[in-house]
C-alpha cells in the first residue's frame, strides 16, 4: 500500500533516524574496540521480551515505556552472559548465542499472548522486529533525543575513563578507578543506544547499526575521538539515507535499507581509506617490492665490485645474471637504477656503480645491520 | 494425540537432533555465533533460489541457502584476514548485511507470495503437516520431515565417518594440519552442514530457533560431561526433549511453538546451570565450602612450617597472630586450629601452635604439590 | 624507616588452586629488586596482588605502610606489553597521559601542562619524536618505552613492572636499565619481574626467587645462589650457570 508522506512526517523520520545513527555510532565505537560487537546483537534480540512485558503490564505503547522494558531486558541479558561465563566454563560466544535465542523465544511467546488481547492493536509491536521508520511520531523522536542526549553527555563526561577502560582496564584498576562500575556504566549506555534504535531498525538488524559505522570510521583515523565523530556522522548519514530511500520508494523496508547503506560504507572505507585502505596498501606494497628488487641488484653490483677493491668496477650483465636469472627483469632494474643516477652503463655494455650509487649502498648496508 | 500433532513433534525432534550435531562442534570451536550469522545470512540464498525455481519446496532452495551460508563463512574469513576489522565485528557485519539484502529482495519482488520475513525469522511449525510430500499420488508425510531428516542423516553420516578427524580439528587444529587431515576442508564442510541444516529447518522453526537448538543443547551438555562423544549424544537427547516439551507447553498456553521451544532450551540450561554435578552453581558452592576449610588448614600448617625454628617464630605462631596477618575472623581462625588439632596436625602449647610430625609432612607435601 | 613494600603471609588462589603460598616479603625504600622464577611461579600474580588487582585468600600487603588504596597515587605500574590491544586508535602521547588520569580525577581532561609533562616523560625514554605516532606503528621495544613513560609520569615512589625487558632490543634494554638505575638513585623503589637470570646480578640490587612460595629474597650476592636457584627451578638451572 502506498503511503502518503507530507513534509512533517518526513522531517520526523529523518530526525529520528539521524539521532539513532549518531548515538549508536558513538557507542558502537567502544563496542567494536572492546570486542563486544556481537553483544549488541544479543542485547537487541533480548530486548523483545522486555517490550512485550512492558506492553502487557502497562497496556501502553508509548515509546518510553517500551524502551524501558527493552532496556531492562537487554541489560538482564548482558548480566546473564556475564554470570554464565564467569561461573562456568561456557565460553562467551556460546553464552551470547544461548541468551540471544532464548530471550527472543520468550519474546515470541509474549507476542502471541498479546495477539489475543481484546484491544490488541499489535501493529505497533510488530514494527520492533524489522523496524518501521514510518511509524515514528514526534513523541518518539523527543524520547529518542532526550535518551540519546543523556547517553552522549555521559559518554563525554567520562570519556577519558571509558577510553582507559577500553584500552587497558588493568592499568585503570591500578589507578583505583572503579573499573567494574565503569564497565557496567558503558554497557548500560550501549544498551540504551540499542534500545533507541529498535523501533526504527528492528531487533534483528540493530546490531549492524552498532558495528558498521564504527568499523567504517576505524579505517579513516587513528584517534579515538575522531573515530567516534566519524562514526556518529556515518551512522546519522546511513540512518537518514536509508530512511529517505525507503520512504520514497515503495516496498523498501527502512531497517534493511539503513543496514545495507552502512554495509556499503564499511566496504568503501576498507578499500579506499588513506593508510588503512586495502587499495593503498596494495599500491604501497607494489612500490616497496619494486624498490627492494632494484636495491637487490644495486647491492649485488656492490658485492661484485668489492672483490676488485674498486667499488666503481664495471661488470657485464652476465655476471649479474648468475644471481638474477630473469634477463628482462634484470635489465629493467638496471635501467631504473640508471635513471636514478645510481649506476651507469659503459659502451662495452658493462654496468658500474656511480659515486652516488656507492653512497646509497653503504647507507643501505648500514640500515640492515641496525 | 492426532496424526497432525504427532507429525509436528516428529519434525521438531528431527530438527532438534539435526541442529545439535553440528552445534556441538560450533560451541567447542568457540564459533557459536556463526549459527546466528549463518541462520540469518541464508535468507538471500533462499530468496534467489525461490526466484529461480518459483517453488518454495524445491531442493534448489537448500543449495542456494547453503551457498549463502558458505559465502558468509568465506566473507568473514576474508575480512578477518585483511586485518582491518576484527572477527566478531566481521561476523556481525556480514550476516546483517546479507539478511538485510534478503529482506529487501522479498519486500521488493516477492511481497505477494508465502515467503515473508516473519516466516523466515519465526517459522510456523503448526503449518508443517499441510505441506506434504506426494509421489505418484501416495502421501508420504510432511515434506519438512524429509528435508530435515535428510540433512540430519547427512550430518550424522559426516560425523560418524570423520569422527576422529573432527575431534582432532576441534581441539588442535595445528596438530590436525600437520597430520595432513586438512582442518580447513573439514571446517568448510562443517560450515556447509550448518548452513544446510539451517536452511532445512528455517521453514519449520525459523532462524532464531535454529540458533537456540544449535547452541542451547550442546552448551547444556557441556555442563554435565567432559567427554566429546557423550556431549554429542546428550546434546541430541536434550534438544529432542526440549522441542517436544516446548510443543506441549505451546499447546497448553496456545503460544508460539518456536518461542516455547527456545524457552524450554533456556530452562534446561538454567536447571543444569544450577545443579550440574561439577559445573553447576550448587556444586561449586559446596566444593568451595568444603575446600575452604581444607585450604585454610593447609595454609596454616605451611605457615607454621615456614616459621618454626626461626627467630620470629614466637610472634608468627601465636593464635591471635592468625587473625591479624592471615586476615581470618577470630571464630574462623579458632575453627581452623580446632579442625587441624583434631586431625592431629598440630597441638597448642599455651598461646603457641606447634606442628606435629604429621602436620609437618602435610605441609611439605602441600608445598611440593602446589 | 617504613618498608616500601611489605607482604605478609600472602596466599592467592585461582579457583581453589593456590598460585602463591604464604609469601612474606619486605622491600626497603630505594631498592631495585628483581622477581625471578619459572613459568607459572606466580610472578605476575604477586604484582597483581600487591596492586589489589587480585583478591588474596589470606595475608596482607602494605605499601609505604598503608593499604594500596590509600597510596595508589604513589605507585606506578607497568603491565606486560601483551595485555593491551596495540591496534587501539590512540597516540603515544595519549597513552602516556593515561598515567595522569588518577591525579586528574573525574571529568577533568589533560591540558597543556599535562601534555608538557608527557613530552618530558617521553624524552626520558628517548621517544619524544614519536609522541604523535599511532601506537600500532611502534616496535616491541618502543611500546615498552611508552609504557615505561606512562609509569614515569605518575611520579610514584614505588614502581611495579611486569617483564619490562621481555623481548625488547638491546638498545631498549640498555635504556630501560638506565632509567631503573636513575629511579633507584632518586630514592624510588622498583620491583621488576625479570626472566633473564644471566643479568640479574648486573642489573639489580636485590632479588626475590619465587616458585609459588618464596624460595629466597635479599641482596643478590646472598640470595642468588646455586642452591636457591636449584630450589626455584628444580635443578635445571645449574646447567645454564655452568655454561657461563
Amino acid at each position: 500500500m502506498e503511503q502518503f508522506f507530507d513534509d512533517y512526517t518526513l522531517r520526523t523520520v529523518t530526525l529520528g533516524t539521524a539521532i539513532l545513527g549518531a548515538v549508536s555510532g558513538a557507542l558502537g565505537t567502544f563496542a567494536v574496540l572492546r570486542r563486544q560487537s556481537l553483544l549488541g546483537d544479543a542485547v537487541s534480540h533480548a530486548a523483545l521480551p522486555g517490550i512485550g512485558l512492558a506492553f502487557i503490564l502497562t497496556s501502553s505503547k508509548a515509546s518510553l515505556v517500551l524502551m524501558v522494558g527493552a532496556g531492562l531486558a537487554g541489560w538482564l541479558a548482558t548480566a546473564v552472559v556475564l554470570l554464565v561465563t564467569t561461573s562456568t566454563r561456557v565460553k562467551y560466544d556460546s553464552a551470547l548465542g544461548l541468551v540471544l535465542s532464548v530471550f527472543f523465544g520468550a519474546g515470541l511467546v509474549l507476542l502471541t499472548f498479546i495477539q489475543k488481547y481484546p484491544n490488541a492493536n499489535q501493529a505497533g509491536l510488530d514494527s520492533f522486529l524489522f523496524g518501521q521508520a514510518a511509524s515514528l511520531v514526534v513523541g518518539d523522536v523527543i524520547t529518542m533525543t532526550v535518551l540519546g542526549g543523556i547517553v552522549l553527555v555521559a559518554l563525554l563526561l567520562f570519556w577519558k575513563e571509558f577510553k582507559l577502560l577500553a584500552f587497558d582496564p588493568e592499568f585503570a584498576h591500578s589507578l583505583v578507578l572503579p573499573v567494574r562500575w565503569l564497565d557496567i556504566g558503558l554497557t548500560t549506555l550501549l544498551v540504551v543506544a540499542i534500545v533507541i534504535g529498535l523501533q526504527t531498525v528492528g531487533v534483528v538488524l540493530m546490531s549492524a547499526m552498532i558495528i558498521a559505522p564504527a568499523a567504517a570510521a576505524r579505517q579513516w583515523t587513528d584517534n579515538l575521538g575522531v573515530m567516534a565523530l566519524i562514526s556518529m556522522v556515518t551512522g546519522a548519514l546511513c540512518g537518514v539515507g536509508g530512511a529517505l530511500l525507503s520512504t520514497s520508494t515503495s516496498n523498501l523496508p527502512t531497517g534493511p535499507t539503513i543496514v545495507v547503506c552502512a554495509g556499503g560504507f564499511v566496504v568503501v572505507s576498507m578499500l579506499i581509506a588513506p593508510h588503512r585502505g586495502i587499495i593503498w596498501q596494495q599500491v604501497r606494497q607494489t612500490v616497496q617490492n619494486r624498490k627492494l628488487k632494484s636495491e637487490a641488484v644495486l647491492l649485488d653490483l656492490f658485492e661484485l665490485a668489492r672483490k676488485h677493491d674498486d667499488l666503481g668496477y664495471p661488470h657485464m650483465e652476465t655476471a649479474l645474471r648468475v644471481i638474477h636469472p630473469k634477463r628482462g627483469t634484470l635489465y629493467r632494474q638496471l635501467r631504473r637504477l640508471e635513471g636514478r643516477g645510481l649506476v651507469k652503463m659503459y659502451d662495452s655494455g658493462a654496468w658500474a656503480l656511480t659515486p652516488d650509487g656507492i653512497l646509497v649502498c653503504k647507507q643501505l648496508l648500514d640500515e640492515r645491520i641496525r | 494425540m492426532s496424526t497432525f500433532q504427532l507429525e509436528i513433534q516428529l519434525v521438531a525432534a528431527v530438527v532438534a537432533a539435526a541442529c545439535a550435531l553440528p552445534g556441538t562442534f560450533l560451541i567447542l570451536k568457540r564459533m557459536a555465533m556463526m549459527s546466528d550469522a549463518i541462520s540469518h545470512a541464508i535468507l538471500p540464498g533462499i530468496v534467489i533460489g525461490f526466484f529461480l525455481t518459483g517453488n518454495l519446496s524445491s531442493p534448489l532452495l537448500i543449495l542456494g541457502g547453503a551457498a549463502a551460508g558458505l559465502l558468509t563463512v568465506v566473507l568473514v574469513e576474508w575480512i578477518r584476514k585483511t586485518d582491518r576489522v576484527r572477527e566478531d565485528a566481521a561476523i556481525g557485519l556480514v550476516f546483517s548485511s546479507l539478511f538485510a539484502v534478503g529482506v529487501i529482495l522479498i519486500a521488493r519482488f516477492a511481497s505477494d507470495v508465502h515467503l515473508d520475513t516473519d516466516a523466515v525469522l519465526l517459522g510456523e511449525l503448526a503449518f508443517v503437516p499441510f505441506d506434504r510430500l506426494e509421489i505418484a499420488g501416495y502421501d508420504l508425510g510432511p515434506q519438512a520431515l524429509y528435508a530435515t531428516g535428510g540433512v540430519g542423516l547427512l550430518c550424522m553420516g559426516f560425523i560418524l565417518l570423520f569422527y576422529k578427524e573432527l575431534k582432532l580439528a576441534t581441539f588442535d587444529g595445528a596438530l590436525c594440519a600437520t597430520l595432513g587431515f586438512l582442518p580447513g576442508v573439514l571446517h568448510y564442510a562443517l560450515m556447509g552442514l550448518v548452513s544446510m541444516t539451517a536452511v532445512a529447518a528455517f521453514d519449520a522453526v525459523g532462524s532464531i530457533l535454529v540458533v537456540a537448538l544449535m547452541v542451547g543443547p550442546p552448551v547444556s551438555a557441556y555442563l554435565v560431561t567432559n567427554r566429546f562423544g557423550h556431549m554429542i549424544l546428550y546434546s541430541v537427547a536434550l534438544g529432542i526433549t526440549a522441542s517436544i516439551l516446548g510443543y506441549w507447553v505451546a499447546h497448553l498456553f496456545d503460544a508460539s511453538i518456536a518461542g516455547c521451544m527456545a524457552v524450554m532450551v533456556g530452562l534446561q540450561f538454567a536447571i543444569l546451570f544450577c545443579v550440574a554435578p561439577e559445573q553447576g552453581l550448587l556444586a561449586a558452592w559446596k566444593r568451595r565450602r568444603r575446600q575452604k576449610w581444607q585450604f585454610a588448614i593447609k595454609m596454616l600448617v605451611i605457615h607454621l612450617l615456614q616459621h618454626e625454628a626461626t627467630p620470629e617464630a614466637e610472634q608468627e605462631c601465636r593464635i591471635d597472630h592468625l587473625q591479624g596477618h592471615m586476615a581470618w575472623e577470630e571464630s574462623f581462625a579458632q575453627g581452623v586450629v580446632t579442625r587441624a588439632a583434631s586431625q592431629n596436625l598440630l597441638h597448642t602449647v599455651g598461646e603457641y601452635l606447634e606442628l606435629t610430625h604429621t602436620g609437618r609432612e602435610l605441609a611439605r607435601e602441600a608445598i611440593v604439590h602446589s | 624507616m617504613v618498608n616500601a613494600i611489605e607482604v605478609r603471609d600472602l596466599t592467592v588462589a585461582y579457583r581453589e588452586r593456590p598460585v602463591l603460598w604464604d609469601i612474606d616479603l619486605d622491600v626497603a625504600s630505594g631498592v631495585l629488586m628483581a622477581v625471578v622464577g619459572p613459568n607459572g611461579a606466580g610472578k605476575t600474580t604477586l604484582i597483581k596482588a600487591i596492586l589489589g588487582l587480585m583478591k588474596p585468600a589470606a595475608g596482607q600487603v602494605r605499601i609505604l605502610g598503608k593499604p594500596y588504596r590509600n597510596v595508589a597515587s604513589s605507585v606506578g605500574y607497568v603491565p606486560q606489553r601483551g595485555t593491551v590491544d596495540w591496534d587501539f586508535p590512540t597516540s603515544v602521547l595519549d597513552v602516556v597521559l593515561m598515567g595522569l588520569y588518577g591525579r586528574l580525577g573525574w571529568i577533568r581532561r589533560p591540558g597543556r601542562s599535562e601534555r608538557k609533562e608527557a613530552i618530558a616523560a617521553l624524552e626520558k625514554v628517548d621517544m619524544a619524536g614519536f609522541a604523535h605516532r599511532q601506537i600500532s606503528q611502534l616496535s616491541g621495544g618502543q611500546r615498552q618505552r611508552v609504557f615505561l613513560a606512562r609509569a614515569l609520569i605518575q611520579d610514584a615512589r614505588v614502581y611495579l613492572m611486569d617483564e619490562p625487558l621481555q623481548g625488547v632490543d638491546a638498545t631498549t634494554e640498555r635504556a630501560i636499565i638506565d632509567i631503573l638505575h636513575s629511579l633507584r638513585s632518586s630514592g624510588k623503589t622498583v620491583l621488576v619481574v625479570h626472566h633473564d637470570l644471566q643479568t640479574v646480578s648486573t642489573y639489580f640490587d636485590e632479588v626475590l626467587l619465587l616458585n609459588v612460595r618464596r624460595i629466597a629474597s635479599g641482596p643478590v650476592s646472598e640470595a642468588f645462589t646455586d642452591t636457591n636457584l636449584g630450589l626455584t627451578y628444580g635443578g635445571r638451572i645449574a646447567i645454564i650457570k655452568d655454561a657461563q
